[in-house]
This record gives C-alpha cells, structure tokens and sequence, in this order.
C-alpha cells in the first residue's frame, strides 16, 4: 500500500485544479482530519469544513433545559452518553445540574438503561436519545425491548435527525461547497446510495470515507478528481455497501416516523429528524415541539461554524472566553465538535 | 458520537456477541446483524451494525490503484 498511499500524498500536495471547498459532515471525520494532520498535507485551495455532523453540537438549548427540568424530578434518573454532559443549555447543563442535586447517570451503550431500569423499578429512567442514522438503529433496538417486554419505567427524550434532508438544506441555501466527504458510518445503516439523490441533484461528488488517514487521503483526492460531476464513490467499501443494513432500517421504520427537527444555529430543517410513532408515544419523555434554540453567549457564532460560513477561528470567542474547559457553544464541548477539533490540535486551516 | 470500532466475534449468545478489541472485551446486541465466531464485526454503542471485510488493507490499496488511475 506505501507506494500508493505516497502517490496519492504527491497528488494532493501537488494539486493545481481549481479552488475546492470540501465538507465533512462526520464529527468523527473532523476529529480524524485533525488528529491525522491532514489539511497539512493539502494546497492553500483545498479547503476542509466542518458541517453539522456532530450529534451533540446541533442539539438546540431547549432540548438540554428539558433534560435538567426531567433529571430535577424525584424519582428520576436521565441517562446519557458522556458527550452531552457538558453542552450548553439556555442556562446551564447536565454535568451543573447534577453538581446541583440532579440525577444523572452517563453510559457506554443505550441498551445499559435495561439493567438499570430492572434494578430499581420505582425511578423512571430516560435515556437522552440523541444521535444520527449510527445511533439510531441502538435506539429502536431499545424501544422494541420496552415494547416487547412491557418495561414500564424507561422513556426516550429524542432529538434524532438525519443527514441527508440536512445536506440538502446547505446545498439549497447556495453553501459554497464542491463537494462532501459523507459520513462513513452513517452510511453504513442508510448505505452509499442514501447520497445519489443530492449528487445528482446539484452535481456534487460525494465520496464516503473511513476514518483512517490513508483512508481520508484517499477519499479526498477521489473528490477533487470528480469535481463537478454529480456522484458517489464508496470509499469505505469494507463495511459500506450500496444499501446500507436493512435490517437496522426496517426496525427503525418501524418504531420512529419522520419529522420536522431543529438543529442549533441553523433553525428548522423539514424532514431532518425521527420522532417515536404515536403508537409508542407512551415511552416518549416530552420530545416534541423542543425547538426553541437560545444560546449561552450571544456572540457565540456555532451555527454559523456548522453550515460552514466561517472557520472556528473567525468565531471571536475562539480561544478566548470559550475554551474546552469554559465553553461557550456546542461545538466547543464535543470531542468531536469543529471548535474543539481546531483549539485542541492547534489548526489553523 | 457516530465513533464505530473493529473488533472480532469471540463468543455467540442468545441475542448479543462478546467482541473483543485487542484485549478489551464488550457485550454487543446483534439484532441487525448474523454473525459467528471469528467474524470481524463493526460495533457502535454496544451494538454491531456490520461484518467486515477480511481484505481490508487490500480493499484500500485496490482504491488508491483506482483513484490514482482516474
């Protein structure tokens, strides 16, 4: 593989197209460039932005209030991944809340909450169930377990979207892009094909990564190679298939219809999100009509960061009042989150 | 939060496989996904959304040839 990888390296460094804006849509792909070294590798005119691929950082404030109002309550316990401890809400966050008396418990896996829930059949437990297409399929896996076996004291507080409706909004609202690095592991649930409609839509070339740097390298240098053409091309082909896990799809299907969903900074995406059915609205902890978005710091410009306006360090709060340890916004919170990703590996393009 | 890592089936229950990462061992729900012992899978939150492909380093160089050639 070295000799390819170095040709592919030579290429990059050497290119001299036109200028390409290239966007990630993957926290986890914004914290692989990063961690890699990768825009180092490439020409001034070969741009990486970070879009609204991290879970965490598009919750809007209204959704975290909503998770300290419910952790607050006696006999209640929220259960979260650690990434959302600390985000922002309109005042606080979960991580003060609990310092302050509430119950919070943080977990590996959603499907942890069974145990707990078993355990003690008196508290009520609510799994703050955020998350993309990866998560969601962990999340109607849960639900059918409640369903199946009448658990009485687990509920859902979902803000659960999805990236393609997203993806569209951005290309909609003429976002400088040339073209996307698509969420490798997203797409190993929606499967490559879930982008062909938006490829050829605004001829757009969409290569899905992994989250090695060879792997990235080589994604990025198939992008500049399909400029302007309206396509997608699997690069992560060891575990993405063209249609993606049907399995995973169908039960999501069937416990979690389509909706309208608000993202931080961005407002209301139509068709961006999951909400449970009305069937199963009885494991719901109040998700719907979570979209009011207010933030911390005024100044904080997080949304504009997410669709790609600006870079992180244009933000005036970068590196100064809103660090990792005092963050402001979202996306400085989140190990995956762009703000982060930039201060923590000191990049600078 | 989409973090999914590689690891191997080692052993197969009744609902759920035990993966192992280089020594680390972790439950993981199988519902979407048939597997065996052996197989390289793909868990995400305590959970495998899909096998591997053995050839994995080969699949990549094949696409460097590939992207290379355009």
């Amino acid at each position: 593989m070295r000799e390819e990888l170095k040709a592919i390296i030579h290429y990059l460094k050497e290119y001299d197209g036109p200028d390409m804006n290239i966007m990630e849509v993957c926290g986890s792909h914004t914290a692989a460039i990063a961690k890699n070294g990768i825009p180092t590798i490439l020409p001034d005119n070969v741009r990486l932005l970070s879009g609204p691929g991290c879970p965490v950082c598009v919750t809007p404030s209204s959704y975290i209030d909503r998770l300290i109002q419910l952790a607050m309550k006696e006999d209640t316990c929220v259960v979260t991944f650690g990434d959302l401890m600390r985000v922002p809400g309109s005042e606080t966050s979960l991580s003060a809340a609990k310092g302050a008396g509430a119950r919070v418990a943080m977990v590996y896996s959603p499907m942890d909450i069974l145990d707990m829930a078993a355990r003690e059949k008196e508290t009520t437990f609510i799994f703050a169930a955020v998350g993309f297409e990866t998560t969601m399929p962990v999340y109607a896996l849960l639900v059918d377990t409640i369903v199946r076996e009448k658990i009485p004291n687990i509920r859902l507080l979902t803000a659960l979207k999805t990236m393609p409706p997203v993806i569209d909004h951005l290309c909609r609202g003429g976002a400088a892009i040339d073209g996307f690095l698509a969420p490798g592991h997203v797409a190993v649930v929606t499967g490559a094909d879930a982008f062909v409609p938006l490829a050829k839509r605004y001829s757009l070339p969409f290569g899905v990564s992994g989250f090695s740097g060879p792997e990235l390298l080589v994604a990025i240098a198939g992008i500049l190679k399909a400029r302007g053409e309206g396509k997608v091309m699997n690069f992560y082909p060891s575990v993405v298939t063209r249609r993606g896990n049907e399995r995973a799809k169908a039960m999501i299907d069937r416990y979690f219809d389509v909706c309208d969903a608000s993202w931080r900074g961005m407002g209301t995406v139509a068709g961006s999100g999951r909400i449970l059915k009305k069937n199963f609205e009885w494991i719901d902890a109040g998700s719907r009509g979570l979209d009011e978005d207010r933030q911390k710091n005024k100044a904080c410009r997080c949304g504009e960061v997410l669709m790609g306006k600006i870079m992180p360090t244009e933000c005036p709060l970068h590196g100064t009042v809103c660090t990792p340890l005092n963050p402001q916004g979202a996306c400085m919170v989140s190990t995956e989150g762009s703000c982060y990703s930039w201060y923590i590996h000191h990049r600078t393009k | 939060m989409c973090v999914a890592l590689p690891g191997t089936v080692i052993e197969k229950k009744n609902g759920y496989a035990i993966v192992d990462f280089s020594g680390n061992r972790v439950k993981a729900r199988t519902g979407f996904v048939d597997v065996e012992v052996g197989d390289p899978v793909l868990v995400h939150a305590g959970c495998v959304l899909q096998k591997l492909s053995k050839n994995e380093s080969d699949d990549l160089t094949e696409l460097m040839k590939e992207v290379g050639a355009f």
